[in-house]
């Protein structure tokens, strides 16, 4: 068919186009920019919760680290420090991934998106297997579970239930939100399959990142607390 | 101003709308019955939600209004009433012992107190004015077609449903007595082979992720939805409020989220954080409470405050006094509202500890009293309509101000050793909390009425009901000041024969103040069914919301708004004898449909 030259770049086919080019922002914004930097900040402020969450357990924490400090110098010598340094190196590599994934959201690398999607969800498996594994299953074998499960028989402190009520508060509370997290991500995740995110619209990619970094910042607190600190 | 002449002509809804190209309110059904059901179920229409919320939180507000009937009817004479044989005798057994397990008869009175407590708090004065009212003029309010986050909105609704009705399955299973503060030990110990307590405690847990959700909507709102030409000054004071109030929620109630995760693990797994016997700490629940609990009594008082700032101006048709002072008042209570929790434990944390609180206690009192300053003289040489909001504005006034006052008491340290425990508090947060924050919202509902649901009310009905529910109020809760200054302590189910006169007058004063709602719930009804139809601008106000029809369009305006005036800017933009209904708009972008 025969078209008259209007000097304009041909406008792409919208039915082939991939769906983040398509991607319409929602009626009641301006503008996509608007509307992505809106996601963004409501991102950070719920944020600011999660950070004032867990802020409770850390207050927590220090006033039993002040009251019982024996209970929870024992009770931190029970804890492996190599399962827990494995997991900050797994958690700081999902961190890296899922940053590269918003990169290559933006840089329409839509292959790398995916796999550095799937790379993160599979670091978030091994956190939570190694936590649960060599972690929680032994000491909850031997006896060091919380409060009302406590019966460990050697026990240095009479308040060594306390400390392990906390540990398990604050990693289990911490554990809720690495899976909260794999949830988002596979929910991204399958939105890259329908090749939803490209340099024009990521919101979703980079949001879920945002989340994903908290989770990785809030275990960056809690390792050295719980397992470096005698 | 030239527009007023361009404009003094036009209609008060949009100028570039035309006829036949009306979507509709947003109240028109969609198609049948359950079509409509869907469609409000459904709904991402911020205007929808807010409704949604009116009658939610309206239905919470009469549970915990029963409630409240039941204790004061407790009260009434020292013996117990509660359990005796009379309708409302069986009517409490029913309620709170259906098995007849309960050996303690007093625990009647301590649950009928502590689901008073809970709902009214956590069901229905924090989300009270922004969930519903805030929803629904918000947006409205900048010039925008609706809140950031429409499905986060909707969303929020259903986990406030979610969350209440946790808290009511707790009241039909028999009730929960550890106090609307759930304070350990009581709240570990208490009936501890039920789930009761963990289901209550579990619901404000979910209510806590509505609040925080609503609160997130509305700071981006404001910062990104604003019409063009409108700055942070052009806002209503009403949105200042509810942005100041958005900053605690998204801040404190995270707080209570933890805390309340905590207490479950407490009750299940006896983790010990909190319960002395296994080397907790009571008194760290309490700072964890209170860390929350504190600063959301601004959260349920801000939003009260910037209704009353902007009722008060419509309604003496004069530009608010100190715009500027009000809206940094309410930042200003915001920022100190975080630093005050400790007041709470006077008794229960250090002397050095007290006296810092003591004095930080104070400082609320400054942008308090600021903003109550600016009302009073906005009201000076303003053309004061005494229609029912503008009562119950000057009831808030009054009411408001007896609260505060009663508050520096409370607040210094000396006298609280007296006060603390005793019904001189429960006055004091009451004559706040519901002379301030429950009146603010009565008023702005009809306020807001015509607007949102496109009928006037029945004036001199709205104003019987506001005469009724003042005197009740002072009748219920004036007497509570003696009782407590005479050495009265809260939640004693029973007292000595020499309380009984008050006590028999402040009862009577709650039947007073429940006619009154009953005569409000009427007018509603009545305008509802009967109501003569709305003009889009009743009471002649300028701000935006009264630009559009009444009840407004599906998409708030027909065009996008240009602001060119501030809300308050009634001495500029009103021409001398202008008739309400034809005050100018702003201008509108007709390349910009909404």
């Amino acid at each position: 068919m025969a078209s008259i030259h209007t000097g304009e770049p041909a406008k792409p086919d919208l039915a082939q186009a991939p769906r983040w080019q398509t991607y319409r922002h929602g009626h009641h914004w301006r503008n996509a920019d608007d509307e992505f930097d809106a996601a963004k900040m409501g991102m950070w402020l719920f944020l600011t919760t999660e950070v004032l969450l867990f802020a409770g357990l850390f207050v927590a924490y220090a006033v039993f680290r002040m009251k019982y400090p024996e209970a929870f110098v024992a009770g931190s010598h029970h804890l492996s420090v190599k399962w827990g340094f494995i997991n900050t190196v797994i958690l700081l590599l999902s961190s890296f991934t899922v940053a590269y994934s918003i990169r290559c959201a933006q840089l329409n690398k839509q292959g790398l998106l995916k796999l550095n999607l799937l790379i993160t969800i599979a670091c978030g498996f091994a956190f939570l297997f190694i936590k649960g594994t060599f972690e929680y299953y032994p000491k909850i074998m031997e006896g060091k579970g919380p409060g009302w499960f406590f019966s460990y028989a050697y026990a240095e402190s009479p308040w060594e239930p306390i400390w392990w009520g906390l540990y398990y508060c604050a990693t289990g509370v911490h554990a809720l939100h690495v899976i909260i997290g794999m949830g988002l991500l596979f929910w991204v995740y399958l939105g890259a399959r329908k090749k939803k995110y490209g340099p024009t619209h990521y919101t979703g990619v980079e949001i879920t990142g945002l989340y994903w970094h908290l989770v990785d910042l809030i275990w960056i607190f809690l390792f050295p607390l719980l397992y470096l600190i005698h | 101003m030239s527009t007023i002449d361009q404009h003094s002509q036009m209609p008060s809804h949009d100028p570039h709308g035309h006829a036949g190209h009306h979507e509709g309110s947003y109240l028109t059904p969609v198609g049948g019955f359950w079509a409509t059901v869907w469609d409000w179920c459904t709904t991402v229409d911020h205007k929808k939600i807010g409704v949604m919320y009116l009658f939610a939180i309206l239905f919470m507000f009469f549970l915990g209004g029963v409630a409240a009937l039941l204790v004061r009817m407790e009260l009434l004479e020292p013996v117990r009433v509660l359990s005796d044989g009379s309708v409302v005798g069986q009517f409490t057994r029913a309620l709170f012992d259906a098995d007849g397990t309960v050996a303690d008869h007093n625990n009647y009175y301590n649950r009928a107190f502590t689901l008073h407590g809970a709902i009214m708090t956590f069901m229905v004065i924090v989300p009270s004015i922004p969930a519903s009212l805030g929803n629904f003029f918000l947006p409205i309010m900048l010039g925008a077609k609706d809140v950031a986050f429409p499905r986060l909105n909707l969303l929020s609704w259903y986990i406030y449903v979610f969350g209440s009705v946790f808290a009511v399955a707790s009241i039909l299973g028999g009730g929960v007595d550890t106090g609307w503060t759930f304070y350990t030990p009581y709240s570990t110990t208490t009936d501890a082979d039920h789930w009761r307590v963990v289901f209550m405690i579990i619901g404000v847990f979910i209510l806590g992720f509505s609040s925080i959700l609503t609160g997130l909507n509305f700071i981006v709102t404001v910062h990104k939805l604003r019409a063009p030409g409108m700055g942070w000054f052009d806002m209503p004071l009403f949105v200042w409020a509810l942005y100041s109030s958005a900053i605690i929620q998204v801040l404190a109630t995270p707080v209570i989220g933890i805390t309340m995760m905590l207490l479950i693990a407490e009750r299940v797994f006896k983790v010990g954080i909190f319960d002395p016997v296994l080397g907790g700490d009571p008194v760290l629940y309490q700072h964890f409470f209170w860390f929350y609990s504190h600063p959301v009594v601004y959260i349920m008082i801000l939003p009260g405050m910037g209704v009353i700032s902007d009722m008060i101006a419509v309604h003496s048709h004069k530009h608010i006094f100190g715009y500027r002072a009000i809206a940094f008042a309410s930042l200003g209570i915001t920022a100190v509202s975080f630093l005050v929790w400790g007041h709470h434990m006077f008794t229960s944390s250090g002397e050095l500890a007290a006296a810092i609180f003591s004095a930080l206690t104070f400082l609320v009192a400054i942008p308090t009293a600021i903003k109550v300053f600016n009302w009073i003289a906005t009201l000076y040489k303003g053309n004061i309509s005494l229609n029912t909001p503008m009562l119950y504005t000057l009831s808030f006034l009054f009411l408001f101000s007896i609260g505060g006052l009663t508050g520096l008491p409370l607040g210094a340290l000396a006298t609280d050793l007296h006060l603390h425990d005793s019904y001189f508090v429960v006055a004091h947060f009451h004559y706040v909390m519901m002379g301030g924050t429950i009146i603010a919202f009565v008023g702005a509902i009809h306020h807001w009425w015509p607007k949102m649901f496109g009928r006037m009310y029945n004036e001199a009905g709205g104003i019987l009901g506001c005469i009724l529910v003042f005197i009740g109020f002072n009748m219920t809760f004036f007497t509570q000041f003696i009782l407590g200054t005479r050495g009265m302590p809260r939640r004693y189910a029973t007292y000595l024969t020499e309380y009984q006169d008050l006590h028999v007058i402040s009862t009577v004063g709650s039947w007073v103040l429940a006619l009154g709602f009953l005569v409000h719930l009427l007018v509603f009804a009545h305008s509802l069914v009967a109501g003569r139809k709305a003009p889009p601008n009743p009471w002649g106000g300028i701000s935006l919301e009264w630009e559009v029809e009444s009840p407004p369009p599906l998409h708030n305006f027909h065009h996008e708004p240009i602001v060119k005036h501030g809300p308050y800017d009634f001495e500029h933009v009103v021409p001398p004898h202008c008739d309400p209904a034809e005050y100018p708009v702003h201008e509108r972008d007709p390349n910009r449909a909404h």
